[in-house]
This record gives C-alpha cells, structure tokens and sequence, in this order.
C-alpha cells in the first residue's frame, strides 16, 4: 500500500564542509498539498530540496518517497523539479519551447528511444497548461523571465508527475508577473490535483495559496498547516529570521515587505 | 575536379573522407558549441597531435611499426586527453576551464619532445597539421567511416539525453540521467571526431570545422534540431568548396575549409541582421 504522504524526510542531518547546513529535519507533504517552505538565505532550504530529488546525500537520515526508501525508488517521473537555476540558464541556447518541454520526457520514453510524434498530443498538453501555446515554436531565448519559467514548469508536469518541486521558481520574474504565476500554480494543484512544493524566501505572497508551510533555518521550527500557521506569533518569526518580519494578513488591504537578504 | 576524382584514387578518399567528416564534425560540434566545451575539442586536437608525433617516430625509429597508420596512435591519445580532461574538471571543480591549457600545452609538449626525437618537421607532419588532398589512404578512409558510423549512431541513440545535458544537467540528474557516464560517452565521441577530421582540415584546425558551422547556423536556427540541420549543411559547404579551391589553387585543405567556413559565417549574421533589421 502506498503511503498518504508523497514525500517524508525523518531525522534528516546535512552538513556542508564543516557548518551543519540542515540538523534534524523531519517533513511530511501529504498527497494534494501545496506546502510553501519559507526560510532566509542559507537557511538550507535548495539543500533540502537536493535531499528529496537524491542530488545530495545527507549524513543521516531517512528520505521515503511514495512510502518508499529513496534508495530504492525508481519512478523518479512521478517527481517533477524546476530549479532556482532554471532562470540562470543558458538563454542563447538555440532550442525551441517545444524541444524543451519534450525533453522533460526523457526519462519516461526511455533509453534509446525517441521522443516522436505520437506524444506530440501530451507535450502540446503541457504547453497549454501553462499557456504557452502562442509560442510553441520560439526559440527560449526570445522569451520574458515569467514566460521561460512557466516553460520550465511544463517540461516538469509533461511526465504527469504526482508531485512537483519547486526551487525559487519566482526569482527573475517581474513583480506584476508574480502574482500571475502563483495563480497558475494554484490551478496546477487543484485541477490536476498535483502535489506542490514549493521553496521561497517571500513569506508574504504565497500565505494565501499554501496549504501548508514549513520554516526552514537549519532546523525545521514551524511544519504544519497554514491555519496553525496563522496562529504562530509574528514575535516567534522575528526570533525565527533574525530581525523584524510581518507576515501579510489577508483581511487587511495593505502588505508587508517580505524579509531582505 | 569532378574528372580527376574519378580519376584519381587519393582523391576519391579525400573527397569522400570530406564529405563524412562535413557531417560528424558539425553534428557534434553543435552540442559542444552549447555546452561551451569548444576550447575543450581544441585542446584534445593537441593531443591528437602528441598521438600523430609519437607514432611517426616510433615507425621511422622501429621497423615494427612501419606500416602503422598514425590514425590509431593519435586516436588513442585523443581519447586518453578527454579522460584525463574528466578527471582534471573534477579535480579542480571551481576552475574547470584550467583543465584546457593544462591539456592543450601538455599534448603540444608531448608531440614537440617526439618530434624533436624524429629529426624535426617532414612533409607527413605538415599535412597532420594543416589537412592534405593528397596524404589520404584507403585505409584512412575505411577507419574515419567507421568512426562516423559509431558517432551518429551514437548520436541518433541517445539524442534526447544528449539534448538534456547540454541544455540542463541539473534536470537531467535530477531526473534519473547518468550525467556522468553520458558526458564520458561524449568526450570519447568528440575524441574519435577529431581523429577522424585531422587528415583533412588538419589538427590546429579540426575545431574550427566544429565551431564555426555552428556558429553560423545558430545566427539563423530554429530550435536545436534545425540548428544541427543548418551546421551540417554548412559543414558541407565549407568541405566541398574548401577542397576544391585547394584543389586548384594547390594549398592545404585546412586554410581554404576554414575560410569557407569564415565567410559563411559572415554571410548568416548579415542574413541575421537584415531579418531584424526588416521587422
């Protein structure tokens, strides 16, 4: 039987030379949930993410994926990622938004195999989930920031993936685009009922789409549902981050900064 | 020309031997044109070289390697130079590029020290270095087209994840793909190009048959697929009329290709700039 959380990290330990990066960290991200991981820089929260995908190996700890060890899953498709380093990129790379979204394929079509025609219908799918049709054949160079990254997001659901992790997908993205793009991750969740992750260091934005949150500063101090969430003292965060932080209350008109580097 | 190719034998190889290299060395040039790896090709064509020097010496040191072809020797070291070039890139992770002087000097050093030891320069040489119409035997030939059978099978086999590497080796690990094995694949494929190209365009500038085609065509290209499309076809310009100004005007193949190349370059960033310029 496959287990109610896609992914759980229990005990996790992490260290990077000799500073302990990520100490004791246990997480679970139910199935469905869109879980924002919020924490300042350096706070661990790309090496946690790492973690889950096997791209870093922790010093202790256990990682379960689908209810299984991470050493012996293999379904890696049911996961999609879309790095902080997606919008660092090679942006003269000469290949179009389809050739990119079909290369999110890789893996499923298997070895040796081509990516043809016959899954033309599913890549041009994914394309216009994310509403990117009208550009199908551009080259991802001649494209904005927003519009780059939402081709990456289709490149990772085109596998039809349970579960899509998220690094910083926002940074690089005009502000006025943000806002846009948290919408169509929220449509993602709940259409295609996609399990989200989602790691940022904007606290203020993403409160009134999670359904969950996780603060991350080298250890894990707040997990759970965003309504606990709520409750937790703006003076617990402060202590949290280091220095003065509001978060944004939805009843109220105005926003806060969210926390500077 | 078209009468002495039939004519001729050595310029059957040469012509045939160009009309192959005119498509492997683009079709691979093209991925390490956007992996940024192009100073990497240039410095394992100057191991190439080390290869090409040590085994004229050998054969004109040892009767038992007198009838060896220096092809083999010069694709050996070639493919060694790309391993060790792996092993440098790990070992010094935050200045990865160091791994190219250190190979590219190495291997000049090498085929110097085996040249000096051979009684310096000889015609042979020369046409190792600048590429011959006339220096290509059979038996080159039937090797470079096995190389090229390897390399686009290769290429065809495991194009989508060649394609992910180069476009995002972050994705690609994270998504399953042996980055690890998939970049050695490649390197012995770009080692086993050079070889292959050397006999035309020459060692020094077997790079610029990877290079500069694509370069042109991606002025032009759209998507990856098109671009690799456009740097074969360019390729193949640049061989076929670079082999017969050669031809004619008696110089080594290696200038004329690459002048070729040069001016189609020229020709797709004006063709480049007029389309923006009419938008």
């Amino acid at each position: 039987m496959e287990s109610s959380n896609v992914i759980e990290l229990k005990n996790i330990h992490y260290r990077y030379d000799r500073d302990l990066v990520l100490t004791n960290i246990n997480l679970a991200v139910p199935r469905g949930a869109f879980l924002g991981i919020v924490g300042p820089n350096g706070s661990g929260k790309s090496t946690m993410l790492k973690i889950i995908l096997g791209l870093q190996k922790p010093r202790k700890g256990s990682v379960l994926l689908f209810g299984q060890q991470q050493s012996k899953f293999r379904d890696w498709e049911r996961i999609g990622y879309v790095s902080q380093k997606a919008n660092a990129f090679n942006s003269g790379f000469p290949a179009t938004v389809y050739e990119i979204v079909a290369s999110g394929l890789t893996k499923k079509a298997g070895l040796f195999r081509m990516i043809g025609n016959k899954r033309r219908p599913q890549i041009e799918k994914a394309i216009r989930a994310v509403s990117m049709e009208d550009f199908q054949d551009r080259n991802i160079g001649e494209l904005s920031g927003g519009q780059q990254q939402r081709v990456f997001i289709a490149r990772a659901i085109v596998s039809e993936p349970d579960v899509l992790i998220l690094d910083e997908p926002t940074v690089g993205v005009d502000s006025k685009n943000v806002q846009t793009f948290y919408d169509m991750l929220e449509r993602l969740n709940k259409e295609l009922s996609l399990t989200l992750m989602l790691v940022t260091h904007d606290i203020g934005t993403i409160t009134n789409k999670v359904t969950h949150v996780a603060c991350l500063n080298n250890t894990m101090h707040f997990h759970g549902s965003t309504e606990d969430f709520e409750q937790v003292k703006d003076s617990e965060l402060s202590q949290f981050y280091g220095h003065d932080v509001q978060r944004l209350h939805h009843d109220h008109e105005h926003s806060h900064e969210a926390p500077t580097r | 020309m078209i009468q002495a190719i039939i004519d001729y034998q050595f310029l059957q190889n040469a012509f045939l031997t160009g009309l192959i290299i005119g498509v492997i060395a683009p079709l691979l040039g093209a991925f390490i044109v956007v992996r940024r790896l192009s100073l990497i090709a240039d410095a394992l064509s100057h191991v190439t070289l080390s290869g090409i020097a040590a085994s004229l010496f050998l054969s004109k040191t040892f009767v038992v390697f007198n009838g060896l072809n220096p092809l083999w020797l010069g694709m050996g070291f070639s493919v060694m130079g790309s391993l060790f070039i792996e092993r440098l890139r790990t070992v010094y992770k935050h200045y990865q590029e160091l791994a190219i002087p250190i190979i590219l000097s190495g291997g000049i050093g090498i085929g110097v020290i085996f040249i000096s030891l051979a009684d310096g320069f000889n015609t042979d040489l020369f046409s190792y270095l600048f590429g011959s119409v006339s220096a290509v035997s059979r038996s080159d030939l039937w090797l470079i087209l096995a190389i090229a059978v390897t390399v686009i099978s290769v290429v065809i086999l495991l194009y989508k994840e060649l394609f992910l590497l180069s476009f995002d080796e972050e994705f690609g690990k994270a998504s399953g793909l042996s980055t690890r094995f998939l970049h050695l694949v490649f390197m012995i494929m770009v080692a086993l190009v050079i070889a292959a190209s050397m006999r035309i365009v020459g060692i020094l500038l077997v790079s610029s048959l990877m290079t500069l085609p694509v370069a042109a065509a991606m002025r032009i290209a759209r998507g990856f697929k098109q671009t690799i499309f456009f740097s074969i076809a360019f390729g193949e310009i640049a061989v076929i009329s670079g082999l017969f100004s050669a031809f004619y005007l008696d110089l080594a193949p290696g200038g004329t290709i690459v002048l070729s190349s040069i001016l189609l370059l020229l020709l797709a960033i004006a063709f480049k700039k007029t389309q923006t310029m009419r938008k």
